[in-house]
């Protein structure tokens, strides 16, 4: 049975051992809660996020990719979704599509795009 | 008052005197001992012991009675004579002059230690043959010292921007001139940041510790800069009347600089506090180096916050302008150019603000 929770870094595996694209699985747990945190658990800029939706009202949900068993596969295909050489984390999904890096995130947060894509995904009400 | 009788009895003692000695100095050159090289430039100052001196030479020339007889002697005991006296005459020269070289060293140190207490007060200075700033193993850093340049021909860029910004206002251009000195002016903040995050690469530190910003601006530093709730904060009240769209617009900004800047705050924190434990983990026994590695690990994210606080600066200045009429961000710009070069002419005076003597 799937069981996750919104919560910080709680992340309980799946009963499937699948040994799936890593991508797919990134997308997969992307889509299934409306904002989406793949971060590392020791890493600052990921706190920051995680403060910055926090702040905002937004319950994110949280994958610690090092204590997941494939995580470094994953953050492996983060880099090449990216583009980016490292780190890969932290990166946001909001509504299952991609929204991008602390600097995407803050960006769209200061432009103002980022709030209307709460409300849409069901993050925020009014 | 001079008589012609005083007068005239003045020039001949000063005659004489000259007489002498270009007497003095044929002598030397006669014998041609090495000590007279320099002794036609010797000081012409008629000073009471050169005069004794001198009167003493003269005794020693031979009277013409005995001219014949202690003619070779006299000779001996005259250049033996004028060799003290050019030994001594050298020996004072020498002392002169390490004297002066002491006293300059002197005033060397005292330079140098006005120059440093400037810096650390905040004047910023910048000179052809500072050789900028030394990395910790006193190597220079070439990255900080081109910043260093860079920044202080951008200050004074700006200053100009300034005053054109002020004198384009008063002279009531039209929108079109006025969106041209307002695009450029975000240019040159744009550059700024290009600027800090090339230094950012070469010392991280050197940026955080606002070093390289005058006294009362590192007062507000926050993350290797402004605070973005700060331009807010100067520029709101240059820009009124709003539009009520544009008032929602400014509050939602000033709502989620506001949170972006909390939140960078907080993961600043957070590095302290990660990279404290570390440090302070095993502090009598433990693998050193690796600790230092894990240490060194974690402060690279460093970078990474500076680079985001100025991400955050450029991201608000660059939606002031959306929300704003380019009359208004003409405003704002000026506010904003003037609020920094009043907060670092401030560093100046504060430093040369008159105290109580130590």
């Amino acid at each position: 049975m799937n069981c996750q929770t919104g919560s910080w870094g709680y992340y309980m595996p799946t009963s499937r051992t699948t040994v799936g694209d890593p991508l797919e699985r990134i997308e997969r747990l992307a889509s299934e809660n409306a904002v989406v945190i793949f971060s590392i658990s020791g890493c600052c800029m990921c706190h920051a996020i995680k403060r910055l939706f926090c702040g905002m009202g937004v319950n994110p949900t949280v994958y610690e990719l090092d204590e997941d068993p494939r995580g470094k596969d994953m953050e492996k295909a983060l880099m090449r979704l990216l583009g980016t050489s490292s780190p890969a984390v932290p990166v946001v999904f909001i509504g299952g599509k991609l929204v991008g890096k602390m600097d995407r995130v803050m960006a769209s947060h200061i432009n103002g795009t980022l709030v209307p894509l709460l409300k849409e995904a069901g993050a925020l009400w009014l | 008052m001079n008589s012609p009788s005083t007068e005239l009895t003045r020039r001949m003692a000063i005659y004489e005197q000259f007489h002498q000695i270009s007497r003095w100095g044929d002598t030397f050159n006669g014998e041609d001992s090495p000590n007279t090289g320099s002794s036609t430039i010797v000081q012409v100052d008629i000073r009471p012991e050169n005069k004794a001196e001198y009167i003493s030479c003269e005794q020693v020339e031979p009277s013409r009675s005995d001219q014949e007889t202690n003619k070779s002697t006299d000779k001996i005991q005259r250049r033996l004579a004028q060799n003290r006296e050019a030994a001594r005459k050298s020996r004072m020269r020498k002392k002169a002059y390490v004297q002066q070289l002491e006293s300059s060293r002197l005033k060397l140190g005292q330079l140098e230690q006005e120059l440093e207490r400037a810096r650390q007060q905040g004047i910023y200075i910048s000179s052809a043959s500072d050789t900028g700033y030394f990395g910790p193993s006193g190597t220079i850093n070439s990255g900080i010292t081109a910043f260093e340049m860079e920044y202080g021909h951008w200050v004074e860029e700006q200053n100009k921007q300034i005053c054109e910004l002020r004198s384009a206002l008063q002279a009531h251009i039209t929108d079109i001139e006025l969106r041209i000195l307002v695009e450029s002016g975000l240019n040159h903040y744009c550059n700024l940041f290009r600027m800090k995050a090339d230094a950012a690469k070469a010392d991280v530190f050197y940026l955080i510790s606002g070093i390289w910003r005058t006294s009362a601006e590192r007062f507000f530093h926050w993350i290797g800069g402004f605070r973005p709730s700060e331009l807010l904060n100067v520029v709101m009240p240059q820009i009124e009347p709003l539009t009520d769209q544009q008032h929602l617009e400014v509050c939602n900004l000033r709502q989620s600089s506001q949170q972006a800047e909390d939140a960078l705050s907080q993961g600043i924190d957070k590095l302290q506090q990660n990279l404290a434990q570390s440090l302070a983990a095993d502090l009598c026994s433990g693998n050193y180096r690796a600790q230092m590695a894990a240490a060194i690990d974690k402060l690279e994210a460093l970078e990474g916050f500076v680079n985001q606080a100025d991400h955050l600066r450029q991201q608000t200045l660059q939606q002031m302008a959306r929300i704003l009429t380019t009359r208004q961000a003409a405003r704002g710009l000026l506010a904003l150019g003037e609020y920094f070069h009043r907060l670092r002419a401030l560093s100046s005076l504060w430093a040369a603000r008159p105290r109580e003597p130590a």
